[in-house]
């Protein structure tokens, strides 16, 4: 007798997995990347502004920083240059940029035209060593502390509301532990 | 005005659909002849609106009337008649218009076709199908209304996707709704028969041939699909196990488990609750398809752009339709058993099997459509699913099921055996494995263990198939048609299988960058870049390359492969050059003009891609011809002779 | 709104990186050795790319795509392994950039399904069929089961 009920129960089920699909579509092309809680990929690349300079992540060992993977082609990335540039004023965290499948020329210029939030910017012209960060599209940001382990990755461009919601509680909670 | 006239007529006909539900199921519920009869008039006032309604978009769409928004977002005055018409239904608004307006027309072919059943089952069918109206109705007027004007109107349209400028967008939306939608109308009788409480042989009789009918619609649709995504993707692939392909391949295969399992309920009264609940799947899943399609809930390149409101709409749309039908299922369908009885090599037993078959790989669709889904709640990462995980699986159960096919339709009912046939059948394997065998190694090279193995069963099928109708012609015994059509579908299948194997096996495919005057080897043949030449078209620009085709030194074909860019949509598209040689097709597509004078093609040689489209369409065919046979057109069971040894009608369940 | 406008915007940006949408690319190889260009287009085969996630790595348009099938190839002429290759990718992207989900136990119920639903169809199947085969008797049917097969059935 009960057996004719489970079509009922099974659409149940189904209709609970469609209701959580709805709910995360608008997300549905962000990938979780794994590579939160594991080191992250040591880099040495030339820097965006001198060719003959080289921008390595070695030598950020001991800090906490922000990755901020972008480009001048990529329209989200103008989205969040304010928010950068308020994040690089207040001071809090180091923004490294890494300059994606970019021309220097272009990149050089927009940094002119709309300010230059980077502490040190590398350029990856190729994108071989964005694939090595799990890079997939642009505007990407990487938490990383001062072990340099990846502690989180934020896919698209960096709101206020993103920043307090998502960065702060996880610096702040580490600088309370580091006590720096 | 006639937008305006148009959206009018889609209010009257939601309210024309309440009228037809509430009369059809609660006239009968009620007994009230008045409310019974006033389904029909229903109808037909629905069908007329929503003709009104598709025609005021279609003349929109003709006279270029860019202050509507829909039109102006999907056409172009530059854009030829042909493409303004179909692409009536090229975006979500339109294409729902489409598949309100089929539901109508089906709604209308089953108000005439039942017109001799019993008043009060035929009513309810028709109040069910006014239910799925009003829910297409009302969510197309509040999420998706393509009469929505534009203030101040655009001066021209953006145009049609040039993917869509094809005559594949004329034939594959219609044809493949038409089956979707008709697969309705057995969800109909399912519920009517849920609803009255009452299920027997002449049920499945009425039944069958509609069910068949949309199926074989539904099958002509999905090869339409397929050929369509060949030809004109520029890659020479037809099945991806895309998300949208699989939401019309798992109402299929419903489709097919209900018109087998509504033989064995004709034939003997039983798999009464498995042909209801095949019946109620078969639909829901054409309504989970709709869902998934139009929601934005998975990614795929033919899914239309979707929005959060309609998503959760439909969602809602599906909770009440489907889950009252399986409620009412569970409550009604245990009432319905019947004590029949079969051995386990009886027919019976085989089309359980089939049932079960097709339901596991429908399931199995299912689970690796949602995986991504599913992985992603249950944080366990996210999953992505594609054809390496589908092919193998499907096979998983396809490959019983085919071999299963050869016995099962000689098998005896009820008391099960094969008799005679059982020898017949060896000697017809044995040819099989043979000619598996030595095209799998002789024909074709390099083949693996599945090769032979599925060849030799589809060759089975088809000489199994032969059996029975040669037997009776040798006896002059007639061949009906029920049975005529069940061997040629069947026959369609064996061959669908063959052509696959070929095309899976035995495919040559690669990437070259030839300059003027190279040439390159693949699958036998050798294909020389002779000139490259600019193109110009009605709203196109682009290149065209001149390839010459040769095999063992003697010339086979020219080919043109284009590359177009469509100047308002600032796409480009990749036209393939096809040709077909000796039953295999040869492919040809430009790539990118590399520098140098270096041009990138991609070569593909498949054999016997094109029969498996043949093989599909040869399957709709038989399924058509099987429902034309007499008992169908017969309105009672009668006494009276039968027109072959096939029982007119006979005893109740 | 204010959650989904980023988003949007990033969703953006991959469209903007596509520029042709329904081209595909066509990126003809040179390997050194036919083994080492076989394996090569079988691995493009069988990942996705990560920005047109409908697509696989061999037939995406978008420059990404061209990256990794470069990091591909580079490894192959390394000596690399498929294994190695796979795992370099997994490793950063995730699962989702097979389009073979690994048999791994947070994958095996998307692997065991068929298997499961097969065996659950099966025996209760047989269990229908058992109670079937039991009831199996008064012959008043018979008469009506023939479909000159095997010749009418005499009325018992």
């Amino acid at each position: 007798m009960m057996r004719y009920f489970a079509p009922l129960a099974i659409f149940a089920v189904i209709v609970v997995i469609f209701a959580f699909g709805l709910h995360q579509a608008p997300r549905k092309d962000l990938v979780p990347s794994p590579l939160i809680g594991k080191p992250a990929p040591s880099f040495t690349l030339p820097s965006l502004a001198d060719p003959t300079q080289t921008v390595s992540n070695a030598a950020l060992h001991g800090h906490w920083y922000l990755l901020n993977v972008w480009g001048t082609w990529c329209i989200s990335c103008r989205l969040e240059a304010p928010e950068l540039l308020a994040i690089a004023h207040t001071g809090v965290v180091p923004v490294i940029g890494l300059d994606w499948k970019d021309s220097r020329s272009a990149a050089m210029r927009y940094l002119a035209q709309r300010g230059n939030p980077y502490q040190q910017i590398a350029f990856d012209p190729g994108g071989l060593e964005a694939i090595h960060w799990g890079v997939y599209g642009a505007p990407e940001t990487f938490i990383v502390n001062p072990q340099g382990i990846i502690v989180y990755k934020y896919i698209g461009p960096i709101t206020p509301g993103a920043w307090t919601r998502d960065f702060l509680p996880r610096l702040r909670a580490a600088q309370t532990v580091s006590g720096s | 005005m006639i937008p305006e006239l148009g959206q009018f007529a889609l209010i009257l006909a939601l309210l024309l659909s309440v009228l037809q539900a509430f009369f059809g199921i609660a006239g009968p519920a009620l007994g009230r002849e008045r409310w019974t009869a006033a389904v029909i008039p229903a109808v037909a006032g629905q069908f007329v609106m929503v003709s009104t309604a598709m025609g005021c978009l279609m003349a929109a769409f003709i006279g270029n009337d860019f202050s509507v928004r829909y039109v102006a977002e999907n056409s172009n005055s530059a854009l030829p008649l042909f493409y303004r018409i179909a692409g009536v239904w090229g975006a979500h608004s339109g294409s729902l218009l489409l598949w309100i307006f089929l539901l109508a027309c089906w709604t209308l072919a089953a108000a005439v076709g039942t017109a001799r059943l019993p008043r009060n089952f035929a009513a309810r069918v028709l109040g069910v199908l006014g239910t799925i109206s009003i829910g297409f109705l009302l969510y197309t007027l509040i999420t998706s209304n393509p009469f929505v004007r534009l203030d101040p109107p655009w001066a021209d349209g953006m145009g049609l996707n040039p993917i869509l400028q094809d005559p594949g967008l004329a034939a594959h939306p219609p044809v493949l709704y038409t089956g979707y939608v008709g697969l309705a109308v057995a969800f109909a009788f399912a519920g009517a028969a849920l609803l009255e409480g009452r299920l027997d042989r002449e049920w499945a009789r009425w039944t069958r041939p509609w069910a068949t009918t949309a199926w074989a619609f539904l099958t002509c649709g999905i090869t339409l699909g397929s050929w369509w995504a060949y030809y004109t993707l520029g890659w020479g692939g037809f099945w991806f196990w895309d998300p949208v392909e699989n939401a019309s391949f798992m109402p299929w295969l419903m489709g097919t488990a209900l018109i087998h399992s509504l033989a064995v309920t004709e034939k003997r009264g039983l798999f009464k609750s498995w042909t209801l609940l095949l019946a109620v799947l078969g639909f829901s899943l054409s309504l989970i398809g709709t869902f998934l399609v139009r929601s934005g809930v998975l990614i795929s390149v033919h899914s239309f752009v979707a929005s959060p409101g309609r998503g959760e709409f439909i969602l809602t749309f599906l909770v009440i339709m489907i889950g009252a039908a399986l409620a009412l299922y569970a409550w009604r369908a245990p009432q319905m058993q019947s004590e029949a009885g079969f051995e386990l090599s009886a027919r019976e037993s085989f089309l359980l099997f089939n049932n079960i078959l097709l339901v596991t790989a429908c399931g199995t669709i299912f689970a690796g459509e949602m995986a991504p889904i599913i992985s992603i709640a249950l944080h366990l990462g996210k999953l992505s699913v594609g054809p390496p995980y589908f092919n193998p699986t499907f096979l998983v159960s396809m490959l019983p099921l085919l071999a299963l096919l050869p016995l099962g339709i000689h098998a005896r009912w009820k008391r099960g055996g094969l008799g005679e046939r059982g020898r017949t059948l060896s000697i017809a394997l044995a040819a099989a494995a043979l000619i598996g065998c030595a095209v799998a190694f002789g024909v074709f090279t390099g083949a693996g263990i599945l090769s032979p193995v599925s060849m030799t069963l589809g060759a089975w099928i088809i000489l199994a198939s032969l059996i029975d109708p040669i037997d009776r012609l040798r006896r002059r015994i007639a061949v009906p048609r029920a049975v005529l059509g069940m061997t040629v579908a069947h026959i369609g299948v064996g061959v669908f299988v063959i052509a696959m194997t070929a095309v899976q096996g035995f495919t040559a495919e690669q990437d070259v960058a030839l300059t003027r005057g190279m040439s390159a080897r693949d699958g036998g043949y050798t294909f020389q870049f002779e000139r490259i030449k600019p193109l110009h078209g009605p709203n196109y620009g682009g290149a065209e390359a001149k390839i010459l085709v040769t095999r063992n030194g003697k010339p086979v074909t020219v080919m043109y492969p284009q590359k177009r860019t469509y100047w308002v949509q600032h796409m480009v598209t990749t036209h393939s050059a096809i040709d077909i040689n000796g039953g295999s097709n040869i492919l040809v597509a430009l790539g990118q003009d590399l520098g140098d004078g270096r041009w990138s093609f991609r070569l593909q040689v498949r054999p016997l891609v094109l029969y498996i489209w043949i093989g599909a369409l040869i399957m709709a065919a038989g399924g058509l011809l099987a429902i034309t046979d007499r008992r169908y057109r017969l309105a009672e069971s009668r006494e009276s002779a039968p027109a072959g040894p096939l029982p007119a009608g006979g005893a109740g369940s | 709104m204010s959650r989904r406008a980023p988003l949007g915007a990033l969703t953006l940006t991959l469209v903007a990186l596509l520029a042709a949408p329904f081209a595909h690319a066509i990126a003809p190889t040179r390997m050194p050795t036919p083994a080492l260009e076989a394996r090569y287009e079988r691995l493009i085969h069988n990942f996705r790319c990560m920005q047109c996630q409908d697509e696989s790595l061999a037939n995406s348009p978008v420059s990404l795509a061209a990256d990794m099938r470069r990091q591909i190839r580079q490894m192959l002429l390394a000596g690399d392994t498929d294994q190695q290759i796979r795992h370099f990718f997994v490793a950063r992207y995730g699962y989702f950039i097979l389009f073979k989900p690994p048999f791994v136990l947070k994958t095996a119920w998307l692997w065991l399904t068929p298997l499961v639903l097969l065996a659950i169809g099966t025996v209760s199947a047989l269990w229908v069929i058992r109670r079937r085969a039991a009831v199996v008797a008064g012959d008043d049917e018979d008469e009506f089961l023939d479909d000159g097969l095997t010749g009418p059935r005499k009325h018992t």
